[in-house]
């Protein structure tokens, strides 16, 4: 029986649940006093600590059911529909969608085409200074909101707590009154990368962009790409080495340079992760070029969706640079009303302006 | 092992049957959870949409513990005075002048400064919040809702009180639960709670209930609903859930509907009926526009 358990144990870790010690030690305890009968609850009980862990674990209980020859297949239907979009969940289905969505610019999404990267040894000089240039500017990006907190401050509402508790020591005499002000926050920041085939020229510079503002606030950044999916890339990025990072990055999104459904990946960012909490509040950056081939009505509707939740929207094209833009391209038309500011973003230069944007919000 | 919640409870199943006889019915996750709390004395840890009864299953355990149910309602900037105790401080200064008032009309000589803090400090200033309130009353049930809306310094610190479960209070000393709480922490998912807290729970996600179970629900949460609107309303419910709505309908929005519903005195979903009340599904805009303009309420 042990042995079993022991497979079932190493069957979770193969599957990415994070069966710990004292998570297995624990399912132990239980397995005690629960009996064998419920092994696959207290199984999902002790070692699990996400949606996405039960949806892991399952996968994991079902194949290893497979020897116990009980395996009713569990899991709601919800959980499955919410589960985060991952690669190796990828199929060759999934790649047909990525190249059909825009055959004019299609680039064929194959499994060796990840990212390539140069490292800083061998970028030309402009790249390599562009690049520390960006280390420096995204050290600085530190939006905040106020906070709940307090802090003592000289000046502000008074803090009954700490006058009182003065006075105390003071025998009860009258002390001067403390004051306090909230403590700022960090907000968060949600940077969305189109990485389709029109914007494959900035894709490269973008995601390095995303690995210094992730590294600068690792709890207070998220990043996803939009092509025809929403791919959620903020662990990848979290890497030190930049290199590594994009490199593993490059690898986790499966369509890459692929068309663009702008809309329905905004969308999906909202009802999966945005609605519930992740851009409430924050600041969103959406790097596009709005090139959306269907109505640009729900592309609108999305935009207006976000600009509710978070405190800014900024929207960067790097066609707002060229002389005599205006925004008339399908999408970015139905975006530009609800947004709060939309720049360029396409050289250093554009990206300090922005990145100016993002901290005074 | 002092008087243990709910004695009868020897398997999942049993526990099961007791929270349905206060009208909530668990499905076998949540009947294991709590079966598993009970007995090992972890806190379960429960996570899903809103409105799929995870604060409900606290309220069902008290009732059918017959104990009480402490409720701390956790939000941003949630700190130590605010859950756990305060010092009340205008009491304490009070105090302060009353005892000076007397010792000088007594005039025998002044109170020691010792005397007078020790008796500042005592457990009779002491105000207890939520967290305090818990270890002191146990046996109880605590509820800690929606942890994942206050900061994650917060988290540290509960996990503090629910390793061992008892207080220390610099001026009193350690206060210790005499049997420990029964605890329900429960997460929106707005925001990832730390795995350390995960770590030391049973974890589980509440999904939305199937067709029948939620026909069964409203049924006993709502006796006067003749059972096809009940049916009808479950059957509509899960529709809306495959709609990829921006907020997905629980089962709290399901009984308010079926309530609604039965406050019209109607007994059977037709379509005028149910735009008409769709507000007491539906909260956002863009959703009721959706579900109209897809005809979902068409066999409903």
């Amino acid at each position: 029986m042990a042995d079993l358990l022991a497979g079932l144990v190493l069957a979770c870790r193969r599957a990415g649940v994070p069966a710990t010690l004292d998570r297995v030690q624990a399912m132990y305890r239980a397995l005690d006093v629960a009996g064998l009968d419920q092994l696959y609850w207290v199984g999902r009980l002790t070692l699990c600590g996400s949606p996405d862990d039960v949806a892991r674990y399952d996968q994991a209980f079902t194949s290893f059911a497979g020897l116990l020859d009980d395996a009713p297949a569990r899991g709601t239907p919800w959980q499955i529909r919410r589960l985060p979009e991952r690669s190796l969940l990828q199929t060759a289905q999934s790649r047909g969608e990525a190249s059909e969505g825009d055959p004019g610019l299609a680039v064929q999404a194959h499994d060796e085409e990840v990212l390539r990267h140069r490292d800083l040894a061998t970028l030309s000089d402009v790249e390599r200074r562009e690049a520390v240039a960006l280390l420096k500017l995204g050290a600085r990006v530190r939006p905040t909101r106020p906070g709940r907190r307090y802090r003592p401050w000289h000046r502000g509402p008074v803090d009954a707590r700490r006058t009182v508790r003065a006075m105390l020591r003071a025998g009860g005499e009258p002390r001067p009154l403390a004051r306090r002000r909230r403590k700022p926050r960090p907000r968060r920041l949600v940077l969305l990368l189109d990485i389709s085939g029109s914007m494959s020229p900035y894709a490269d510079a973008l995601l390095r962009l995303a690995h210094v503002l992730v590294r600068n606030r690792p709890r207070w950044t998220e990043v996803y790409t939009l092509g025809t999916r929403l791919t959620r890339v903020t662990p990848t990025l979290r890497v030190r080495d930049v290199e590594v990072a994009l490199r593993e990055t490059g690898q986790a999104i499966p369509d890459w340079r692929g068309g663009t459904r702008l809309a329905d990946t905004l969308t999906t960012f909202l009802r999966r992760d945005g609605h519930r909490g992740t851009a409430r509040r924050a600041v969103v950056v959406v790097f596009s070029d709005g090139w959306e081939r269907g109505d640009p009505a729900p592309l609108g509707a999305a935009a207006a969706h976000i600009r509710r939740l978070a405190a800014k929207l900024i929207w960067v094209s790097p066609h707002a640079a060229r002389a005599g833009f205006a925004p008339t391209a399908g999408g970015l038309a139905a975006v530009v009303p609800h947004v709060d500011a939309l720049v360029a973003g396409h050289t250093v230069a554009a990206i300090e302006a922005l990145l100016q944007e993002v901290n005074d919000a | 092992m002092p008087a243990n919640y709910l004695p009868g409870s020897t398997d999942p199943a049993a526990l099961a049957v007791a929270l349905a006889d206060v009208g909530y019915l668990a499905d076998q996750g949540l009947a294991v959870a709590g079966f598993l709390a009970l007995r090992l004395h972890r806190p379960v840890f429960l996570e899903g949409d809103a409105g799929v009864g995870k604060t409900a299953f606290a309220a069902a355990m008290a009732e059918a513990a017959g104990v009480e149910l402490i409720r701390l309602q956790c939000y941003e900037g949630l700190d130590a005075a605010q859950a756990l105790y305060d010092w009340d401080f205008p009491r304490q200064v009070l105090h302060l002048r009353a005892v000076e008032a007397a010792a000088r009309a007594a005039a025998d000589g002044p109170v020691t400064a010792d005397d007078l803090e020790a008796d500042l400090y005592d457990r009779r200033f002491l105000l207890a919040r939520p967290l305090l309130r818990a270890i002191e009353q146990a046996p109880c049930v605590l509820l800690i809702d929606e942890v994942d809306r206050a900061d994650d310094e917060f988290e540290a610190f509960l996990l503090e009180l629910l390793a061992d479960n008892a207080v220390t209070i610099p001026e009193l000393g350690r206060i210790a639960a005499a049997e420990p709480p029964f605890v329900v922490v429960t997460s929106n998912r707005t925001r990832e709670v730390h795995d350390a807290l995960k770590r030391r729970c049973f974890y589980h996600w509440v999904g939305h209930p199937s067709p029948e179970r939620e026909a069964a629900i409203i049924k006993v949460r709502l006796p006067e609903v003749s059972e096809r609107l009940a049916g009808q309303v479950a059957a509509a419910m899960a529709r809306f859930r495959e709609l990829d709505l921006v907020k997905p309908p629980g089962v709290a929005e399901a009984i308010d509907w079926a309530a609604a519903l039965g406050a019209l005195g109607t007994d059977t979903l037709s379509e005028e009926l149910a735009a008409a009340t769709l507000g007491a599904v539906l909260k956002v805009r863009e959703d009721i526009d959706r579900v109209l303009a897809l005809g979902a309420l068409d066999d409903g």
